[in-house]
């Protein structure tokens, strides 16, 4: 398979859930969330009660999905950055070595520059977690809730 | 590629419904979302045209329950049909767990059913993923049509290796669940049997 299963562990969690909600206050941002490239919603930070994450982090997925595929026509390697700027909102996207997604949802409270350069050290600290966090799981010795599951389990999920 | 969260005790799996254009894969996701309790299911989204057709996908992230502790959570997309979305395609299989091949049961788009399923395999090769390996399972949509195929020739044509299939008629919900309960056992069976 050309990806290696995403898990996170409690541990790792904690170290990127920090740098998560320090970058919130450090960019003077509105919400921060990070996804990985598949979609799935690892962190969030900020005023996200408001907010549809679940769908958000979908469609980014989509987007960079799609703009790497333009990279690709133009034999570019990847899109790292993308910016979106609308009336009330915008949203600074980073791709964090070419893994997961960094997401930053900001007004105008702020600044372009201020974002992009908190961005830029959040992002250096959070490919070290998740290159760290690779190697774990591709630790052949490591555990799985997937082991103890047997084919009843399995079955009575779906009787209803 | 699922992912698995300790934290939360969660598991989170891809579903991609796949199949020519017009087949019915949206026309599965709107009736798994009218159906479901609303504590289950997410928003769905669809980018379609103004013509309603897909254009980049349509996304329904779905809860399932629980298994040892763990909820499961299934994303499940749809991809653009119509030929010329191909890129788009290749695309949204990045990462899937599993695959729903949604042929259209009449006559005068088999051709379509053969040319799709064909590039499914092809896009799923240039992803790295082997249809023969993936969780996949068929459905035979459109069974209330009048110039249908019968199933044993639908089975020759799309289904040599017998994997799961099923007939449905997506509109009315017809084989719409059992389609979708199979291809969400058949993932957690394979995350189980690769150990996760």
């Amino acid at each position: 398979m050309t990806n290696p299963q995403m898990v996170m562990y409690e541990e790792e969690f904690n170290q990127i859930q920090g740098i998560v909600d320090r970058l919130v206050k450090e960019a003077n941002a509105r919400v921060v969330f990070i996804i990985d490239k598949n979609g799935q919603l690892i962190a969030a930070s900020g005023d996200t009660e408001q907010l549809d994450t679940t769908s958000l982090a979908s469609l980014t997925a989509g987007n960079i999905a799609a703009t790497g595929g333009m990279a690709k026509l133009l034999r570019e390697n990847e899109f790292t950055t993308q910016f979106h700027e609308g009336e009330q909102s915008n949203i600074h996207i980073q791709l964090v070595g070419n893994r997961v997604i960094l997401v930053v949802i900001f007004d105008n409270k702020t600044s372009l520059g201020l974002v992009r350069l908190r961005v830029k050290k959040a992002s250096e600290e959070l490919n070290a977690i998740f290159e760290a966090l690779l190697k774990k799981v591709e630790d052949p010795a490591r555990e799985t809730p997937f082991a103890e599951i047997t084919d009843e389990d399995i079955d009575n999920l779906f009787n209803d | 590629m699922s992912f698995i969260n300790y934290l939360s005790r969660e598991i989170n799996c891809k579903i991609v419904y796949y199949g020519p254009g017009l087949c019915g894969k949206t026309t599965n996701l709107q009736f798994i979302y009218n159906k479901t309790n609303p504590e289950a299911k997410g928003k769905m989204i669809s980018l379609a045209t103004e013509t309603e057709r897909t254009l980049f996908f349509d996304f329904l992230p779905l809860a399932l329950g629980e298994i040892r502790g763990f909820k499961t959570r299934f994303h499940l997309y749809t991809v653009p049909g119509q030929v010329f979305y191909d890129a788009s395609r290749k695309l949204i299989l990045k990462g899937v767990d599993g695959v729903v091949f949604v042929a259209d049961s009449q006559i005068a788009r088999m051709e379509a059913n053969l040319e799709s399923m064909e590039n499914l395999r092809t896009n799923l090769a240039e992803q790295g993923y082997s249809l023969d390996k993936l969780p996949y399972v068929i459905q035979y949509n459109k069974r209330d049509m009048p110039a249908i195929a019968p199933v044993e020739e639908l089975q020759q044509m799309l289904n040599p290796n017998g994997v799961p299939d099923y007939e449905a008629v997506a509109v009315t919900g017809q084989g719409v669940f059992e389609t979708l309960k199979a291809i969400a056992k058949l993932v957690l069976t394979e995350l189980k049997r690769s150990g996760g």
